[in-house]
């Protein structure tokens, strides 16, 4: 599938806002995390900074941008359309949450009830996401039964790094998230890493055979192309990116992600105040990026049943 | 509604003989034409006349090569909307512009609610809707609404243009919800087959398969040229040691 950075920001950055949410609402009920004014206010910019920057990049992604409006009308059928009214929902306990947080000072008894519903709201709308890769069973390497917890690993684990880094950058009073961060991290890896065993183990469900239906002569292979030159469903269904590549660069985005953001965690542990908040910065930085290239191989990763009319042999 | 409805009144489609189907994409061009002014229309080209020209077409035919113990066997075929019973890219439409038809199956993209997300084209295993990147939104076949059911037409053109054009009589098209029409018997006898029924889309169009080939004798027939006049003939023999002196 071919991979478009506006719906790669989109995921990556909303995924990580929604994830700081679901910290800060946990946070908050457990009484972990201080009603400080300061870092209510900055945790709250970065949160909805994140998740509208992402949702504007996602209307880049359009045809008609302005009648995105539209999208929230299929709620019955369609994941997109129920990821919006979820996504513009959430906004509602997180304002609730963020006034009692950044304004009144407050987010105990009450106001944590807000902040348990903006967690899960939150988490639910990652979820949607996620289901709309994962119900489209023309593409095996999203139909697969570990995509939602990827995505929701991925999110929480960038929360957890995220709120970490806002805690040690802000000196908020308060346990830095470090242990909770490590936790998600390992968690994260582990199902990334099933979810890529998974797909690398999947069985071919389809072949140029059963697609065409020629297959009870024999070996199907296309003699001539429909058209001379690439067409839309090419572009868009056909990338896909070499195996030799597709390993290292899943190298790469493990290193980036998991492996860089840990150590930085653990260098943060040994280092005092202020000087911490360069490691727990660098542990936020790193793992963002390295999502986003977990996201990119996400969908060069992705193999459309449609290549099966254009020369592909098995899906 | 991006629900789909529990059964349709007909379920109207193609029925596609790879047989007959000559490979000479008059279905293709003609569907281009008729769309080009139709319901969807345009059927945007972009950089028609320059080095990399793409475009918007309902119909395309690729020609595919089997290969098997008896020898190859070259079928021409054609690919466009399967108007599916169980149609994932209606379902998938967050706006309402995808849905299929209750009173006969067609499956149509309304262009003013279209966001142009292309997810409806991500959930279509056939390949059958393209983006335009010229108004924005997602187009595909449909089944020339505007030819069968237009009443300023003649009786006999009330087809879809791809069926009216066909000159080998490929393409038929009528109710395959009714079991006493033509497309349905032809479905029948000639043991009419769904694309990709694995993956469960229910798929109206149907493909008839070629016909079992006829075995060719290989006795009797000459396989190679017969040897060229040599020097047992009293002319041609004085030529030929003439010439090889």
């Amino acid at each position: 599938m071919h991979p478009a950075y506006s719906v790669i920001l989109f995921t990556t950055a909303s995924g990580a806002g929604y994830g700081l949410l679901v910290m800060l609402g946990i946070g908050a009920a457990a009484e972990w995390l201080p009603a400080d004014r300061l870092f209510g206010f900055v945790a709250f910019a970065v949160a909805l900074g994140a998740i509208s920057f992402g949702l504007v990049a996602s209307a880049f992604h359009l045809g008609r941008p302005e009648r995105m409006w539209r999208a929230f009308s299929q709620w019955r059928s369609s994941w997109l359309s129920r990821e919006g009214v979820i996504a513009v929902a959430t906004y509602v306990p997180t304002g609730i949450f963020g006034i009692g947080w950044v304004i009144l000072g407050t987010n105990h008894s009450a106001w944590s009830i807000a902040g348990l519903a903006t967690a899960g709201f939150a988490a639910v709308t990652v979820a949607c996401t996620a289901m709309i890769y994962r119900s489209l069973t023309t593409i095996p390497q999203w139909d697969n039964a570990w995509v939602v917890a990827n995505y929701l690993a991925l999110s929480i684990m960038t929360g957890a790094v995220l709120v970490n880094a806002l805690i040690e950058l802000t000196v908020l009073p308060a346990e830095p998230a470090s242990g909770v961060g490590s936790i998600a991290i390992v968690v994260a890896y582990l199902i990334k890493r099933l979810y890529w065993r998974a797909i690398d183990t999947e069985k071919p469900r389809s072949t140029s055979g059963t697609a065409t239906g020629l297959g009870r002569f024999g070996t199907v292979r296309q003699l001539i192309a429909p058209h001379t030159e690439e067409n839309y469903v090419m572009r868009e269904m056909g990338y896909r990116v070499a195996r030799k590549h597709a390993a290292k660069l899943r190298t790469m985005a493990s290193v980036a992600a998991f492996v860089l953001p840990m150590l930085c965690l653990a260098v943060q542990t040994a280092t005092i105040r202020p000087w911490a908040a360069i490691p727990a910065g660098l542990a936020a930085v790193s793992a963002l990026v390295g999502v986003l290239m977990e996201r990119w191989l996400f969908f060069a990763e992705a193999r459309h049943v449609v290549t099966l009319f254009y020369g592909a042999e098995k899906q | 509604m991006t629900t789909l409805p529990a059964a349709t009144d007909k379920k109207l489609g193609l029925v596609i003989d790879l047989d007959t189907c000559v490979g000479c994409h008059a279905c293709a061009v003609n569907c281009k034409q008729w769309n080009s002014g139709g319901e969807m229309a345009p059927l945007t080209d972009q950089d028609p006349y320059g080095s990399e020209p793409s475009g918007v077409w309902f119909n395309r035919v690729h020609t595919y090569e089997v290969e098997a113990e008896d020898g190859g066997r070259t079928v021409h075929f054609p690919r466009s909307c399967l108007h599916c019973e169980n149609a994932a890219c209606v379902t998938v439409c967050p706006t309402g512009a995808s849905y299929k038809r209750t009173e006969d199956g067609i499956v149509l993209i309304d262009e003013a609610l279209c966001i142009g997300c292309k997810l409806c084209s991500w959930a279509c295993p056939y390949g059958a809707r393209e983006y335009d990147g010229h108004s924005g939104t997602m187009k595909k076949c449909t089944l020339c609404i505007d030819r069968i059911y237009n009443e300023t037409l003649s009786e006999d053109e009330r087809v879809p243009a791809c069926v009216s054009t066909c000159p080998s009589s490929a393409r038929h098209f009528g109710d395959l919800g009714d079991p006493t029409s033509k497309v349905s018997k032809l479905v029948e006898e000639r043991g009419g087959y769904d694309l990709m029924p694995e993956s469960n889309y229910r798929p109206t169009n149907k493909y008839l398969p070629p016909r079992p080939r006829n075995a060719v004798p290989r006795s009797g027939a000459p396989t190679e040229l017969p040897p060229a006049p040599g020097s047992d003939q009293p002319f041609l023999g004085w030529l030929d040691r003439l010439l090889s002196r």
